[in-house]
C-alpha cells in the first residue's frame, strides 16, 4: 500500500481521519487492561433517531383496540404464528428481538412503557433536541445532559476516556463544557492518523511542548488517540470478523460497535458515560409487522446489545444501558402501511441494578378516549424521571446535582417508583 | 449638540493612531488579513504594502465584483442561484410520492438533497477562499451565526439553508440592521426553523392541508429566540410576558408551502390574515391594537432601536473580531455607532475595525474550525477538485458548515472550539495539505458517485486503486516551506523556528500549518 494510496483511504468526512502510515499493531500490544479496582456505576444511553414504534416493540396485546387500529402491522398475540413472546400476560416483545428474552428472563431487562415528553412536538429535530437538552421546551438550552451529568460525578471525572460518543460528530446529549471523547465508528475508530507516525508525532510534540493551553489540548488529544488504538487494535481479530459479518441490512454495524465500546470499557473500567445512536426508525411505509422493515432494523439492535452485554460480562452490574427514541408513533396505521409520527413511545433499561422482568410505567391503554389527541400513545411518564432516577438510583446523582442536570425537573411519578432493586 | 460632535470627534481621533502615510510594514499587513479577513493569500501582504491602512478599510468595507476565477467556480453550482420557492417545487411535493418509490428512486432523492446542501457550502468556501471582499465573507459568517439556521431540520432545512444566506443574509452585511432582521423574520429558512410558520391565533383551526380543523396554536420559539438571540439578549429586559405578546404579534408571518410547491417565489413569506391573533397586546411597555401585520414590523423596529440591541450586537461583534471577553470600552463604542447611525452596519464595523483594540498586536484569537480550514486553503492557494476534504474536515472538527443544529450558532470564545479533538483534527489537516496529499484526495473524493448506492469507503478504494494504476500518478509534492512563509509573514516563536528547520523537508510545511502561531489570527 502507498502512502499516497493510504491518505486516501482515510477520507476526510467520509471514512475517518486522514492518516499517513499504516498502523503498527503489535506497539500497542504492551498496554493490558486495567486492574479492576471498585466499579464505578456507569451509564450508557442509546438514541434511536427517528421515533421507532414503541407499541410494536413492548406489544400491548391484551388491547382489542391495538388489533382493531393495526389491521395489517400488529403483532399477533403469543402463541400465534409471528406473535409477539410474551412478557408479562398483558405485553409481548416483537419476535425480532428474541435474543433479548434471556436479558429479561434473569430479570436483567426491564421497559417503561407510555414515557415521553411533556412538548406535544411530533417534529424530530426538535423532539431529540428536548431529550438531549433535557429541557423539553426550551430551545435555549446550550449544553446536553449527559454532558452536565459528567460534571456532576463523584469524585469528579479525571480520565480522557471517561466519557465517550460512538459517531462522527459529538451530539447535542454531550455538548457542553465537559470534554468528552469522540470515538469514530466502526473500522475508522483504529484508523491510523498523521500522528501516528514517529517522525511527525515528535515534530508535533516539541511545536506544542511550550504553548499554553493549545498544548494542553494538543496533548489531550494525542493521548486520547494513542488510548483508543491501544485499546481497539489489540481487540481478537476473530470477535471483530464475528460481529461484522453478522452484515444485517441497517443498522449495519451497530453490533461491531457495540463491541468496540465494550472494548472500550473492559480496557478503561473508569469509563462512566457512553452514547451510541441509530437511525432508520421514521418507518412511515411499509412498517412490516412480524417481519419486514421495523422487524429488520430490530433484530441486529437486540444483537448488538447482547453483544455488549455478553462481552460487559460481570461489568453489567455496575453498567445500566437505556435505549430511548424522541417520540413514538401513531396508534393507527397510516394509509401506507406504516405509522406516523406520535407521541408516548417505550424506554428500554438493561444491566445494573433495574428492577428487570417488568413493565414499568402507568398504562395508559389504547381506548381511543384515553389516545393522546385521539391518535396516539398517551405519555404517563416524563422521559426525565426515568433518567433522573437513573441517575440518582444508580449513578448516585445527589439532588444538588440533580438540579443543574435536570432544570426544572417535575415530580416522579409512581411509575418509575420501582424501577431500580434498593 | 456641540457637545455630542465634540465628544465623536474627539472619539474618531483616539480611535485611529496616527495614519501611515505609506506602505504598511509586513507584519501588520499580515495581522490585518488575519483580523479582517481569512489570512493572507499568496502575494496580498506585498499588495498591502502599496496602499495605506484607511484606503484598505474603505477597499474592505465597500465590496467589488467578483473576480472571474471565482465567478467561473460558482457558475458550475446551478442550484446556488435558484430561491427557496424553486427547490421546494422540485424537491418538496415529489417526497411524499417517495414514500412508495423503490429504494433507488430514493437513494436518487437523498443525493440530489445532498448535492444541493453541498453546493450551498461549497459557494461559502469559495467566496471565502477567493473573494476579494474579504471582510464581508468574515461579516458573512459572523451574520449566519447570529441568525442561525439548520440544514438538519428537515428537507426544508436542507433546501432553504443556501437561499436563506444569499437572500437574507448576504445583501445586509453593510445594510441596516433593521433590514437584515426583516429580511430573517421573513425567510422561509427561518420560519420553519424557529416555528413561526406554524404559529397562529389561539384556537385557530386550518380550513384545509394536512391539519384540518385541529387547532394549531400559538408557537413562542421565534418571538423568544428573536429577543434572546437576535436582537436585546438575554439580558435585555424582557419578560416572559413579553414573549409570548411579540409571538401573539407575529401571528401569521408564515409561508404557503402549497404555492412555494409550484414554485410561486412571492410565497416564501405570506402574511395570513385569518391566523393572526387581533386582540390587543401590550409589548415592551407598548400597547399594540388590531394592525395586522404592521404589528410586526413595529415590534420589529422597537426591537432594532432598543438600546439592548445596540449594545448586545456590539458585544458580539467586538467578540468575534476582537477577543472572547471584549474590552467593555470597545463594546461602548461600537454600540454608539449602531445607535448614532440607527443600526448602519458599515458604519458600526468601521468604528470596530478601526479602533486600536482591533489590531492590537497582543490581542490574539485561536480560531474558529472554518477559520483555520479557509486560511489555510488561501495560504497555500492549491486548486483542489472538490472541496469535499475541507468540508469533511469541518464535520470531523465537530462545527459542520450550516450544522448549527441550536438557534445560537457556534459560539464566539476560544474554550468552545479549543479542544483535544479538533487540535488533532487540525493537524492531520494541516499534515495533508502541507505534504501535498490534499489534492490527490479531492480528486479522488469527486470522483465518488454517491448516486450508485455503494459503500462510500469501497468507492473511495476504487478511486484510489484507478489513480495506482493510472501512468501519471504522481508523488505528492510537499509545499514549499519558504514560499508559504513569505505568504503568511508569521512571527514565528523561537522553538518553532527551529523545530521547523530541524524537521524533514517534506513534514516543514506541515509544521507550518499545523503550528501553534497559525492557529492563532
Amino acid at each position: 500500500m502507498t502512502m499516497n494510496r493510504r491518505a486516501l483511504l482515510q477520507a476526510l468526512g467520509l471514512a475517518g481521519t486522514l492518516g499517513l502510515l499504516p498502523l503498527s499493531r503489535s506497539g500497542w500490544a504492551a498496554i493490558a487492561p486495567g486492574a479492576v479496582t471498585a466499579p464505578a456505576p456507569r451509564l450508557i444511553v442509546i438514541m434511536l433517531r427517528g421515533a421507532v414504534d414503541g407499541l410494536n416493540v413492548v406489544v400491548p396485546y391484551a388491547e382489542d383496540n391495538y388489533y382493531r387500529l393495526r389491521e395489517s402491522i400488529a403483532i399477533a398475540k403469543p402463541g400465534q404464528d409471528g406473535g409477539a413472546l410474551d412478557l408479562d400476560g398483558r405485553f409481548g416483545l416483537h419476535p425480532a428481538l428474541s435474543s433479548l428474552m434471556p436479558l429479561w428472563q434473569s430479570k436483567q431487562l426491564a421497559f417503561v412503557h407510555a414515557a415521553g415528553s411533556p412538548d406535544p412536538t411530533r417534529s424530530h429535530f426538535d423532539a431529540q433536541d428536548y431529550m438531549e437538552s433535557g429541557t423539553p421546551g426550551r430551545k435555549g438550552t446550550v449544553d446536553g445532559w449527559m454532558n452536565r451529568l459528567l460534571g456532576n460525578l463523584t469524585p469528579p471525572h479525571s480520565a480522557i476516556l471517561d466519557a465517550v460518543s460512538l459517531g462522527p460528530v459529538l451530539p447535542r446529549i454531550f455538548s457542553g463544557e465537559n470534554t468528552v471523547a469522540n470515538v469514530p465508528l466502526g473500522r475508522a475508530a483504529t484508523r491510523a492518523i498523521a500522528l501516528d507516525k514517529p517522525a511527525v508525532a515528535a515534530a508535533f510534540d516539541r511545536l506544542y511542548a511550550d504553548a499554553g493551553d493549545l498544548g494542553a489540548a494538543y496533548r489531550e488529544g494525542r493521548k486520547s488517540h494513542e488510548q483508543i488504538l491501544a485499546d481497539l487494535s489489540s481487540e481478537p481479530v476473530s470477535m471483530e470478523s464475528k460481529v461484522a459479518d453478522n452484515g444485517a441490512p441497517p443498522p449495519q454495524g451497530f453490533s461491531l460497535d457495540a463491541a468496540q465500546l465494550a472494548t472500550l470499557i473492559q480496557r478503561n473500567p473508569g469509563l462512566q458515560l457512553a452514547f451510541m445512536q441509530l437511525g432508520g426508525w421514521d418507518t412511515h411505509v411499509n412498517q412490516g409487522g412480524s417481519q419486514g422493515q421495523l422487524a429488520n432494523r430490530l433484530r441486529p439492535l437486540a444483537e448488538g446489545l447482547v453483544t455488549l452485554t455478553t462481552q460487559l460480562g460481570p461489568q453489567l452490574a455496575n453498567t445500566m444501558i437505556v435505549v430511548m427514541s424522541e417520540f413514538g408513533r401513531t396508534a393507527k396505521q397510516n394509509g401506507t402501511g406504516g405509522t406516523d409520527h406520535g407521541h408516548g413511545n417505550v424506554m428500554w433499561l438493561l444491566g445494573g441494578r433495574v428492577n428487570g422482568g417488568k413493565v414499568h410505567g402507568e398504562w395508559p391503554g389504547l381506548d381511543d378516549s384515553a389516545l393522546n389527541e385521539r391518535r396516539d400513545l398517551a405519555v404517563t411518564t416524563d422521559f426525565r424521571s426515568v433518567l433522573s432516577t437513573v441517575c440518582e438510583r444508580h449513578m448516585g446523582l445527589k439532588d444538588a446535582a440533580m438540579a443543574s442536570v435536570f432544570p426544572g425537573l417535575p415530580a416522579a411519578t409512581s411509575g418509575v417508583a420501582q424501577l431500580i432493586r434498593s | 449638540m456641540t457637545y455630542r460632535l465634540a465628544v465623536a470627534v474627539a472619539l474618531l481621533c483616539g480611535c485611529l493612531p496616527p495614519l501611515a502615510a505609506s506602505a504598511m510594514p509586513a507584519d501588520e499587513a499580515a495581522r490585518l488579513l488575519n483580523r479582517l479577513g481569512y489570512g493572507p493569500a499568496p502575494g496580498d501582504i506585498d499588495r498591502l504594502a502599496t496602499i495605506n491602512r484607511d484606503d484598505y478599510f474603505d477597499q474592505q468595507l465597500h465590496p467589488v465584483p467578483e473576480p472571474d476565477r471565482l465567478r467561473d467556480r460558482l457558475a458550475a453550482l446551478s442550484t446556488t442561484r435558484r430561491n427557496a420557492s424553486s427547490l421546494f417545487a422540485e424537491y418538496g411535493p415529489v417526497l411524499r410520492k417517495l414514500a412508495k418509490a423503490d429504494e433507488n428512486a430514493k437513494r436518487e432523492y437523498r443525493e440530489d438533497i445532498r448535492r444541493v446542501v453541498e453546493e450551498a457550502e461549497s459557494a461559502r468556501l469559495l467566496r471565502a477562499l477567493y473573494s476579494p471582499n474579504q471582510l464581508q465573507e468574515r461579516l458573512v459568517d459572523f451574520w449566519f451565526n447570529h441568525f442561525n439556521v439548520f440544514d438538519g431540520k428537515g428537507i426544508q432545512g436542507r433546501l432553504w439553508v443556501g437561499p436563506y444566506e444569499r437572500e437574507a443574509i448576504r445583501p445586509y452585511v453593510f445594510g441596516h440592521f433593521r433590514d437584515l432582521l426583516g429580511a430573517t423574520a421573513k425567510h422561509p429558512a427561518m420560519l420553519f426553523y424557529l416555528d413561526n410558520w406554524r404559529s397562529a391565533a389561539d384556537g385557530f383551526r386550518p380550513r384545509g392541508g394536512p391539519e384540518k380543523g385541529k387547532a394549531i396554536g400559538l408557537n413562542e420559539n421565534y418571538a423568544r429566540e428573536v429577543m434572546e438571540l437576535h436582537t436585546l439578549g438575554v439580558d435585555g429586559g424582557y419578560t416572559q410576558h413579553d414573549v409570548t405578546e411579540l409571538a401573539r404579534i407575529l401571528t401569521g408571518w408564515t409561508f404557503d408551502p402549497r404555492a412555494m410547491a409550484s414554485g410561486d417565489s412571492a410565497a416564501g413569506f405570506v402574511f395570513a390574515e385569518r391566523r393572526h391573533d387581533h386582540g390587543s397586546k401590550l409589548f415592551l411597555g407598548q400597547r399594540f391594537g388590531d394592525d395586522s401585520m404592521a404589528e410586526g414590523e413595529r415590534a420589529l423596529d422597537l426591537l432594532a432601536r432598543h438600546p439592548a440591541t445596540a449594545h448586545h450586537i456590539a458585544f458580539e461583534l467586538a467578540q468575534f473580531f476582537v477577543a472572547g471577553a471584549p474590552p467593555a470600552a470597545l463594546v461602548d463604542r461600537v454600540a454608539a455607532a449602531f445607535t448614532k447611525t440607527d443600526g448602519d452596519l458599515r458604519a458600526t464595523v468601521r468604528s470596530l475595525i478601526t479602533s486600536p483594540e482591533f489590531l492590537d498586536a497582543r490581542a490574539s484569537q485561536f480560531k474558529t474550525s472554518y477559520e483555520f480550514i479557509v486560511s489555510s486553503l488561501r495560504a497555500t492557494d492549491v486548486e483542489t477538485a472538490s472541496l469535499r476534504p475541507a468540508l469533511g474536515a469541518l464535520r470531523q472538527m465537530g462545527q459542520p458548515l450550516y450544522g448549527c443544529a441550536t438557534p445560537d450558532g457556534w459560539k464566539n470564545t476560544q474554550e468552545t472550539r479549543l479542544n483535544p479533538g479538533a487540535m488533532i483534527q487540525r493537524i492531520n489537516f494541516a499534515t495533508a495539505l502541507g505534504s501535498g496529499r490534499l489534492p490527490a484526495l479531492a480528486s479522488a473524493l469527486a470522483r465518488v458517485d454517491f448516486k450508485s448506492g455503494a459503500d462510500a469507503g469501497t468507492m473511495i478504494q476504487s478511486a484510489i486503486d484507478e489513480d495506482d494504476r493510472a501512468a501519471d500518478t504522481r508523488k505528492p509534492q510537499p509545499l514549499d516551506v519558504a514560499v508559504l512563509q513569505r505568504t503568511l509573514g508569521l512571527a514565528l516563536s523561537a522553538n518553532t523556528r527551529e523545530t521547523i528547520a530541524q524537521a524533514p523537508a517534506p513534514l516543514k510545511a506541515a509544521l507550518v500549518l499545523g503550528s501553534p502561531e497559525f492557529m492563532r489570527r
